[in-house]
């Protein structure tokens, strides 16, 4: 049978390639001064989705939060072979905490169920490389009341309306049923994503949101009135919609928000501190694997009171 | 992530000064039929060079994070033969084509209503050629679509529709099944036979051997299908479907390309549908599917001598001997450059042989579909004959100082290692193992040089070069340059005048020196092209042109000897028939 899967997308700096000025003074990331990419375990989790809809038929929706320029990450879910995108796209969402931002996406995800029929999966990527706290997929999971399972390395079996995954739990794994829908969080050894397919780059770079035809308007008449821009950009969204290229754009009011729980109101977490912590150790110490080794290994182990 | 396209500086500056919106133009038909193509195909010029450079940046993404970090395993454990007479693909190797696949790059130069890119020979020849750098034994998988632009070129639409959207896809791949036991260079000499049955279809019997991919699904093989014509107007072109009518018996156990699986295949009552027309299966489908693979061979060894050369700069900068990098210590320093600018070199010349491929493919296509007023045909008619004169030799040139060019920078590689080149600790083994196919395979060096001899010989080399010696340079160092290039050509005209007094055999003899003058004329003059609009290249031109130009005056004189003993004193020369071992 099909299924509908939605997944989670983020766009990130690129935390792996960090300079000087990767951090303000507050301790929160300077995104202006990296560069974004796709966040690596989304790419995961978008690969999941894609695998099982190869096997089972169905649609693939994602779903991103940002500000316009992650359009840019929708695009490369539709050059891998996403169905359709939804951009999540408001000013009143800036500055919003895991709690905030998964209360946003968990309105989006029911609207798109609401929109597009409803939803069996939602995949989001374990964690993104910039907050690293692999809290928004499981809030997401509680707020739309579903079950949900973190770290999917396989999925094991899907039967109907059952889904049997195996959990990679560091030192070792679990396989958990669970019926759906259901939350499923992604981790980067559970597959290898599949390249952007040329053919759909070709079709899908002119593919838009609405903010970016009217910055785009906004350079190619810079000296018309409001009036003949709005005209022109109309013009333009027509011409897309007909090709199927305009990525569909929400704000938290298509979603119905409450917007005290959006953005810097929604969202109880503060940087109290932030602390450089260097980590250094001072050349290592072989102990043999005899009776006396261990002995001298524990003996030691007491005295710096690691034991005991 | 790395980019095999990205880093290349090299590849990118020929992709900026090569007139790709040309090459879109013509390979779009002018972009006059918009209204019948696909949704995906570009609607200008502009947006088609934007297609061509994304579609660089997937393969350069794909073959540097999966296919290079491959190439080490599919070296070492090859692809297996199993007993019912099929072929498993290496685990690994299956994964890259899969990849491959996904991103819709087996149907790289397949027309739009076939599922394919649409792309000028040119894109593929630099896919072929990044590619190759992460694996040199993939291209010969990679670069087989040659065998999907035959069907498309010479088959009727029902052998078309039926095979090439499965090649765009990349469910299945092709062999081109020429070479006998006793027909390898010598391709008239085959003896599998196509007779047909009483249904009228056609059965193919006997045997085919060192058939690259020969295991893949969709087989053209050349057959004697007129028993009664002993020479290449016997033979007729056929495509059939493996079934188990065709079964591998011998994986042939090979000195490099391991990753490729070479094929000994056995024909028995195979079932197969003919391509074109009888009798024109070599003198007129293989010919031209031969020209393409050529091209793809040279841009193999330019991706293997790339992947070489990288290894050689970046140990030579590491490596420190008596306090300093070696690659500071003279000896080093110019095993380094020579293996830098023969790999420029080469890469100019098959690019621009690309190119004009482009051009003459191009024509032919309009020439044959397009309504033409009598004018414009006889224009085109013309341009047709010339464009196919300068290919015959450009592109067995190409094919010859690209092959070449890799086994020695492959060689050179090792010894700048020393003896860590020589362990299989370091790819410089893998890089030489898998060169020293490319002077073999589609035609020897010596066939190439025969080939492109007529050419330099008959004026086709002085009529292509007389439009970059009438150019002039406002740089007046690259105009001294191009000047010594000028002056230097008497020396070549000369030596063929030399030549055209002798007998046809002496020709044969000295042709290879003959084509090596001709070789480093034009690639001088490509590379002034490119320094005059890129200014770090003009070191590369006159080093090039300064080390060349001394090399084409040796030759020139060599041949002017006369000196015919390698034929005439073979015995004195040769010595005995030795015993071997």
């Amino acid at each position: 049978m099909p299924y509908h899967s939605v997944v989670c997308v983020k766009q990130v700096p690129d935390t792996a390639n960090i300079t000087a000025e990767a951090m303000r003074e507050d301790g929160t990331v300077n995104r202006t001064a990296l560069p974004a990419i796709f966040n690596p375990e989304d790419l995961s989790a978008l690969e999941a989705a894609l695998e099982l809809r190869e096997r089972y038929g169905g649609t693939v929706t994602v779903l991103t939060m940002g500000p316009p320029k992650a359009a840019d990450i929708l695009r490369d879910c539709l050059y891998r072979g996403a169905d359709r995108a939804v951009m999540l796209t408001d000013r009143r969402a800036a500055a919003s905490d895991t709690l905030a931002t998964s209360y946003i996406l968990s309105q989006a995800i029911r609207t798109i169920g609401e929109t597009y029929g409803a939803f069996d999966f939602v995949f989001c990527g374990r964690q993104a490389i910039d907050g690293d706290t692999a809290q928004v997929g499981p809030q997401c999971a509680e707020k739309l009341q579903i079950p949900q399972i973190t770290y999917m390395e396989e999925l094991v079996r899907l039967t109907d309306r059952t889904v049997v995954v195996r959990r990679n739990v560091g030192n070792g794994w679990e396989i958990v049923e669970t019926t759906l829908p259901a939350l499923i969080t992604v981790i980067d050894t559970a597959n290898q994503p599949r390249p952007p397919a040329v053919r759909k780059v070709m079709l899908y770079k002119r593919a838009r949101i609405q903010d970016e035809v009217v910055a785009q308007v906004r350079q190619q008449l810079p000296d018309a009135s409001p009036e003949e821009r709005q005209t022109e950009v109309e013009r333009q969204l027509e011409v897309l919609r007909g090709r199927d290229l305009l990525i569909e754009q929400w704000n938290l009011d298509d979603i119905g928000a409450d917007l005290d729980r959006c953005g810097l109101s929604g969202s109880p977490t503060k940087v109290y501190r932030v602390q450089s912590i260097v980590l250094t150790k001072s050349g290592y110490k072989e102990i043999p694997p005899t009776e006396a080794g261990v002995r001298e290994l524990i003996q030691e182990l007491v005295v710096d009171r690691t034991l005991g | 992530m790395a980019n095999f396209f990205f880093d290349n500086e090299d590849i990118q500056l020929l992709f900026e000064q090569i007139d790709m919106k040309e090459l879109a133009l013509i390979q779009e038909d002018q972009f006059d039929d918009l209204d019948s193509r696909p949704d995906y195909a570009p609607r200008d010029a502009d947006e088609a060079v934007e297609n061509y450079r994304r579609i660089l940046e997937i393969v350069g993404e794909i073959s540097a994070d999966v296919i290079a970090p491959h190439a080490e395993a599919i070296d070492a454990e090859g692809n297996t033969l199993n007993e019912d007479g099929t072929v498993t693909y290496h685990p690994l190797l299956r994964e890259n084509l899969k990849r491959l696949g996904q991103a819709d790059l087996m149907g790289f130069t397949l027309p739009y209503r076939f599922g394919g890119l649409n792309c000028p020979s040119l894109m593929y020849t630099i896919a072929t050629e990044i590619v190759s750098r992460a694996d040199g034994s993939l291209q010969n998988i990679f670069g087989l679509q040659g065998i999907a632009e035959t069907i498309n070129a010479f088959a009727n639409e029902e052998i078309r529709g039926d095979y090439l959207p499965r090649f765009a896809r990349g469910e299945v791949t092709g062999a081109m099944v020429l070479t006998e036991p006793d027909a390898g260079s010598d391709l008239q000499a085959i003896r599998l036979r196509a007779e047909q049955d009483d249904q009228g279809v056609w059965r193919l019997n006997g045997v085919k051997r060192f058939i690259t991919n020969g295991c893949g699904e969709v087989l053209l093989t050349l057959a004697r299908s007129e028993p009664g014509v002993s020479d290449g107007r016997g033979l007729s072109l056929f495509v059939s479907e493996r079934t188990e009518h065709i079964k591998v018996r011998h994986l042939e156990n090979k000195l490099g390309i391991h990753g490729s699986p070479t094929c000994e295949l056995v024909y028995s009552n195979a079932p197969a549908r003919l391509v074109g027309e009888r009798q024109r299966g070599l003198i007129t489908y293989v010919l031209a599917l031969m020209n393409g693979a050529r091209i793809s061979i040279a841009a193999q060894a330019l991706g293997i001598a790339e992947a070489a050369y990288r290894l050689a700069r970046s140990y030579a900068n590491k490596r420190q001997q008596f306090g300093v990098p070696i690659e500071r210590l003279p000896a080093v320093a110019e095993m380094l450059t020579d293996m830098s600018l023969e790999i420029q070199a080469a890469r100019a010349l098959a690019y621009e042989t690309s190119r004009i491929c482009d051009h003459e493919n191009n024509n032919l296509r309009v020439l044959e579909y397009k309504e033409l007023d009598k004018e414009e045909q006889k224009r085109r008619k013309k341009l047709s004959r010339e464009l196919k004169r300068l290919n015959s030799m450009l592109t067995p040139l190409s094919k010859y100082v690209g092959s070449e060019m890799c086994c020695r920078v492959a060689d050179t590689t090792i010894q700048v290692l020393g003896g860590s080149g020589y362990m299989k600790d370091y790819p410089a083994e893998r890089y030489l193992r898998d060169a020293r196919i490319t002077t073999i395979y589609e035609g020897t060096s010596q066939l190439q040089i025969l080939a492109a001899s007529r050419g330099v010989s008959a004026g086709v080399f002085e009529h292509y070069v007389q439009p970059f010696e009438q150019s002039t340079y406002d740089d007046p160092d690259l105009q001294t340059l191009k000047q010594e290039l000028v002056e230097n050509r008497q020396h070549i005209d000369r030596a063929i005048a030399f030549i055209k007094k002798r007998s046809p055999s002496y020709l044969d003899l000295c042709g290879r020196r003959l084509v090596d003058c001709a070789v480093y004329q034009i690639c001088g003059h490509l590379l002034l092209r490119q320094a005059e609009r890129h200014a770090p290249k003009k070191p590369v031109a006159t080093r090039y042109i300064r080390q060349m130009m001394p090399v084409v005056r040796m030759k020139c004189e060599q041949i002017c000897s006369g000196d015919t003993s390698p034929l005439d004193q073979f015995q004195a020369l040769a010595g005995k028939v030795p015993v071997t071992g």
